[in-house]
This record gives C-alpha cells, structure tokens and sequence, in this order.
C-alpha cells in the first residue's frame, strides 16, 4: 500500500501498462464480463424501466433518507435487532472493536463488504490483536497475498490462477504448481469451514436495508455470508447509510439489476434477508456515514449515493480495463470510485476524475442512472477551483484562455506551430512531447481552413 | 437555409481537408453557407480540464460569431456537444441558449434536418467506422451498445448511401479510442493502449480507412497507424460523403 500511496492514477496505470501482454488479458477478462451483462440485459425487453425505476425509488429514499433511516431504526429494535450509528470509519471500526473486546473474541470471520475496506476495519483490528478472516473467495485470496482488492465484485481479478496457485502453496498448502480452479477452489472450502466453525463473530456487509420491516438483505454468490452469520453467536452488519430502500416490494426491482449488472447472472446465488437473532444471539447493525452526509450536502454529486456496488462501470469502463483497479489507489476503484472519493479528501484523490475520457459509458450501464462521466467532469471543476492542480497547468490553461479569446492572436499561434510542425519538428517529436512517445504528431498542411477560406472568397469575388 | 459552418481549430490548423468537405458537401445539398471568419474554437480543452470557469471570453467570441443564423453545422460531434452543454454567457444568455438549440454535428444535421435519402458519392473501399464517444452516447447520432434499444446510426446511414464502400464489423463497436483532450497526454499510457487497442480491431477486419464523425479520435488513431508504418488511413466522414459529387 506504501508504494502506491505516493504515486497518482497516471503513474500506477503507466507501471500497469509496462506489462502488455497482462494489460490485453486484464482487458479481455473484464470485456467478457461487460459482454455477459449485455447478454443479461437484452433478455429483458423491460430493462430501461427496470433502471429507470430503481433510479427513481433511490432518489426517492436519498430525498427522505433521514425519516426512512429512523424508520428503519424503529423497526430493527422492535425486531430485537442492535443498532449503532457511526459517524465516521474511525467510530465504526471502534464499535466493532468494543463489541468484540466485550465478549472477549478476538478472530472473526468477515464476508465481503466494501464498506470496512473503506473504513480499513482489517488493519484496525490487527492494531488491536484482532485476527480478521475474510471468506469472500477472492477476497480471502488477496488478504493473503497482502493487497486490497481491486475490484467491488471481483476484488482478485487481477490475478491469474496461476498466481492464486502460488499464494494457496504458499499459505494453504496447495500442491506446489497446482493451478487448477477446482482443486484450488476446494483447498479454500476446506481452510473456510475451519473457520467458520470456530468462530463466534461473524462480519458481514449489507446490500439492501429495508425501511418498512427493518430486515438487511445479503447477497452473495459463495454463501458466506450465511455460513458466517448462521453459525457466530454475534452477527455484526456494516451499513452504509445509503442502503435503505423504502419497502419489500422494490427489492425485485434491484436483485434483477444487480447481478445481471454485475455478471450477467439472473440473480446472487444467495440473496438472503436477515430480520431477527436466533434464540440466545445477537445481530448489530452499524449504520456508517463517513462522509456520506456531506456528499448528501452536494447537490451536483448527491446522486452518487445511489450506488449498488455492482461494478458494471469499472468492467466497461476502458480506462479501468487498461489501468487495473489498485491504479485507483482508493477502496472503490473506477469511475464511480472517481466520484466517490474526492468526497472523502479532494486533496488526495484529486487526478481520479481526470483519469476519464468521459466517454459516457459508465452512466449507460448503471442500473440506478447515476450521471457518472457528467459527475467527473463538474468534479474536474471543483478540484481545480480548490487549487488541487499543478500550476504549470493552470498557468498553460490561462494562456489557451487568452489565445482563443482573441482571432488574431489564434490566427498567429496556428500560423506559428504549423510553421514549427513543418520545418522545426524536433521542437514537438521529443521525448519531452507524451503523445510523442507511441504516437506521430498530424501533419501540417499548408495552409488552415481559414487562409483557403479567404482565398477561395477573394476568387469568387 | 443560412448556415455557419463552425469549424472546430484543430481541424482549421491540421485538417482543412475535411472542413473543405463539409463545406463543399452542404453547398451541394442547397445550403447557403456562410464561414464565420473570426471563429477560434469552442472552449472544451479548458472545460473538460475543470478550467470552465476561464472559458467566458471564448463563450462571449462563439456567441458573436455564430448569432443569426438558421443553423450551425460542425464536422465534430465533441465540440457540438460541447457548445450545447456548456455555451453560456452571463452578457447573453438568451442568445446563447438559442445558439444551443441551433447548433447540429455534420451527419445528424444531414439525416435530421436536410433529410437527405441519397448522395451521389463512391468511395470503393472497406471502411471501418469509429463511433466517437460524445457524438456517440453525448448526441446520440448512433445508438449505443450498453442500452436496450432499436439500433440505428446516422453516420452508417449516410455511409450505406456511398457507392462501393463496404463498411467493416468491428469486435467491440463503440470502445472510446482514448483521446479525450488532455487525457491524451496526462495519461499517456492508458490513451495510447486505449488507441493502439481500438486501431487493431478495425486492422483485424480488414478496414482500408478509419472514418468517424470526430476528427479528434481520427488524429488520436492517425498518430499510433503511422507510428506503426500502416497503410490504413484515417478520413473525415464529410470527405468520404463528399467524395466524387463535384
């Protein structure tokens, strides 16, 4: 983490890009994916209402989430549920941690949820002597290879099976050499049950939190969510406060999209609702703003809250495909990671909205209608407005400002670096030049539109 | 019909040629067209950088320039979709807001509005088209591949009515080519994959021409074909509709 802690998503793509070989199949992978959710989406002759129908109920709730989330409090309690409200990742991370010193647990098995990878919970725990198994395949896969995930849905997309092969011989005991996804799959089955049974906290995320029964909604393909849960005494929920939908009812609407989005799957596996504790344990529910309240505040990005993490942005989006998702140095990579994150510190994710050509395909594929790539280009605006870019570029953008401004002035400058393309090319094919580096420069013609123009006008006078 | 032609600078400095086409093209089609000679460009290298807010004296140029006419024809989708989201002007809103309404990329404006059915144009080669992102999903000259919805494009339109040509499948039929302004040099990495990538795809189909309603993504491919020494060209669209009606 170190390591890209410093360096921005144009430096860590470019260190991604060295390996093109590994650049095509990352690409190639997450393609297939994009294609099998268009595969998913076109059986479904109703699927732009369906999106157009879960936009609208999620803006509905971010319009009234204050009373939908106090209804949904009531509802819990009454089901004999706890519930906590943490105010930020550090508040969050200390519920946990008090909720676990107290019954005197220290290791807990974790399902996934995005929202700890925000709040770092893992690295927190550890600090405190608190051992933390995550039992999401891929993600077990990664905290043993010691990376955060890089991907929403797929957090070790990343990796070739060959690899996964040496982490598993490495910690799990794997035949050296052995690469076979079933073998490998099955050498994760026997180490996870070991785990989920024997341990007494469970861990898990939460997809949809339903305001009218008071009842969280899991979804998972593995069932390790259920395992985990169904066999800990204490079950402890993380929840964004965004996750609320209003009523039962819609919650078909959104588990035909998500998986669909997400995979191309008609529907998780596993979509199970979680409403009361069994006899004699405990379910928490920690519901988390961290910065949400503020993104609330802004109205040009409070849509961005409507988010489902199905991750169908990152899959199409070109520049994820090609850059890989630690490129994002965030939890959330991607362009919906692009607008979530300069949120939560505008200083530090500052090049993400950049790192778009805002080719509009993310907004076409997200099955709630967030506006992403118009929502990258209005943080593009904030961010230089707070003075989070280089000054060399405000100053070249100042003098751009000035040139088109004025006719002449634009008329002298064209004239000018068509004479420099032309009998000086050393001045812009340099190493100096980036487009230069795997690009040639246009030709220069011999004259612009505008001097043919004036000549042609001059004939036909 | 008074139409100005708005030509976008880097295609007046770099690529006359198919300015020259678009020109040429809509005065055979029964266009009056005027070329607003103090035009310099739309603003959206600063806009799309989060420099907007410099943009205001160019907005005030565009509006000066382009007022009073029927309609404004651009051979570029990008720089149309700009000026109708972000041309505004805090002297004059009012005519700003009708230049957003006036102003038409080449090929929609020749489907939508001229209506035109037939074009007396041959251009006997196999072209692949690229489908620019903002003309693309901003203006939706063509669909798009993520939405569930009846397919269409104005530019293959217009290019099925072109002697000859043979347009070319392509594997992924709208992947962004990876211009996208300053992101072609401050992610220089990705772009050029994102380019080298979308180049192979119309090469692997056979495609003697790369042609789009967007000569910024043609550039972008241009640069990484000569590069590599192809003999694929790029063409604007206007040159190739234009080719032969003289």
């Amino acid at each position: 983490m170190s390591s890209t802690a410093t360096k921005d998503h144009p430096q860590l793509a470019a260190i991604f890009n060295r390996d093109e070989p590994r650049v095509d199949w990352h690409d190639e992978t997450l393609w297939w994916v994009r294609a099998k959710r268009d595969i998913a989406a076109h059986k479904l002759p109703e699927w732009e209402l369906l999106r157009e129908t879960a936009s609208q109920i999620k803006n509905n709730v971010l319009s009234n989430l204050s009373s939908y989330l106090e209804q949904f409090e009531a509802n819990a309690i009454k089901n004999g549920v706890t519930v906590h409200w943490a105010a930020d990742a550090r508040e969050h991370n200390q519920i946990i941690h008090k909720l676990l010193s107290d019954k005197g647990i220290n290791r807990m098995v974790k399902s996934k949820s995005m929202l700890t990878e925000e709040c770092h919970l893992n690295e927190y725990l550890l600090q405190q002597g608190i051992d933390v198994i995550d039992s999401d395949l891929g993600e077990r896969i990664v905290q043993l290879a010691g990376e955060p995930p890089s991907h929403i849905v797929l957090p070790c997309i990343h990796k070739k099976k060959e690899e996964i092969g040496d982490i598993f011989h490495e910690h799990l005991g794997s035949a050296k050499g052995e690469s076979d996804p079933k073998i490998l799959t099955e050498t994760a089955r026997q180490h996870l049950r070991e785990v989920f049974l024997t341990r007494r906290a469970a861990l898990t995320g939460v997809n949809f939190a339903i305001a009218e029964t008071g009842e969280i909604v899991i979804c998972t393909n593995e069932g390790n969510a259920d395992m985990g849960a169904h066999l800990a005494e204490i079950h402890i929920a993380s929840m964004g406060m965004e996750k609320i939908i209003p009523q039962r009812k819609h919650l078909g609407v959104f588990l035909r999209l998500l998986t669909r989005s997400a995979t191309g799957q008609p529907i998780t596996t596993y979509s199970s609702h979680f409403a009361k504790p069994q006899d004699g344990k405990e379910i928490h529910i920690v519901i988390v703003d961290n910065g949400r309240s503020i993104q609330l505040g802004r109205e040009d990005f409070r849509n961005s809250l409507k988010c489902i993490r199905c991750g169908a942005c990152m899959n199409t989006c070109p520049v994820y495909r090609k850059s890989g998702g630690h490129s994002y140095h965030t939890a959330v990579a991607g362009p919906i990671g692009s607008i979530l994150a300069p949120n939560l510190d505008m200083e530090k994710y500052a090049d993400l909205p950049f790192a778009s050509t805002l080719c509009g395909s993310c907004s076409n594929v997200c099955p709630v209608k967030i506006d992403i790539h118009d929502q990258l280009y209005k943080w593009r605006q904030v961010i230089v407005k707070a003075g989070y870019t280089p000054k060399a570029k405000t100053l070249a953008m100042k003098g751009m400002a000035f040139t088109l401004a004025s006719p002449a002035l634009y008329r002298a400058a064209g004239k000018m670096g068509r004479w420099t393309f032309k009998y000086a090319p050393f001045a812009v094919n340099n190493g100096a030049n980036p487009w230069y580096k795997h690009r040639e420069m246009p030709k220069a013609p011999e004259q612009s539109f505008g001097e043919w123009y004036a000549k042609r006008k001059d004939q036909h006078k | 019909m008074k139409v100005a032609l708005f030509v976008p600078c880097y295609v007046d400095q770099f690529y006359p040629n198919a300015a020259i086409a678009t020109l040429e093209l809509l005065e055979k089609l029964g266009c009056e067209v005027h070329y607003p000679k103090n035009q310099t460009c739309c603003g959206q290298p600063m806009a799309n950088s989060g420099y907007e807010h410099l943009t205001g004296a160019c907005n005030n140029l565009f509006i000066g320039n382009f007022s009073g006419y029927d309609y404004i024809v651009c051979p570029s989708g990008s720089c149309t979709l700009h000026i109708k989201e972000h041309l505004h002007s805090h002297q004059n809103e009012a005519m700003a807001a009708d230049i957003r309404k006036r102003v038409f990329e080449l090929t929609e404006f020749l489907v939508d509005i001229l209506r035109v059915e037939s074009l007396d144009a041959s251009f006997p080669y196999k072209v692949g088209l690229h489908q620019s992102c903002h003309g693309l999903r901003g203006l939706r000259i063509s669909q798009m591949t993520e939405l569930v919805a009846p397919p269409f494009s104005k530019p293959a339109q217009l290019l099925d009515m072109v002697k000859g040509l043979e347009l070319v499948p392509l594997n992924r039929a709208d992947d962004c080519c990876g211009f996208g302004g300053t992101f072609c040099v401050v992610e220089e990495a990705v772009s050029s994959k994102m380019g080298k990538d979308r180049v192979d795809d119309h090469i692997a189909h056979g495609a003697q021409y790369i042609t789009s309603a967007d000569l910024s993504c043609l550039m972008h491919m241009e640069g990484i074909l000569r590069r590599q020494g192809s003999d694929v060209k790029v063409i604007h669209v206007a040159e190739i509709l234009n080719h032969s009606i003289k």
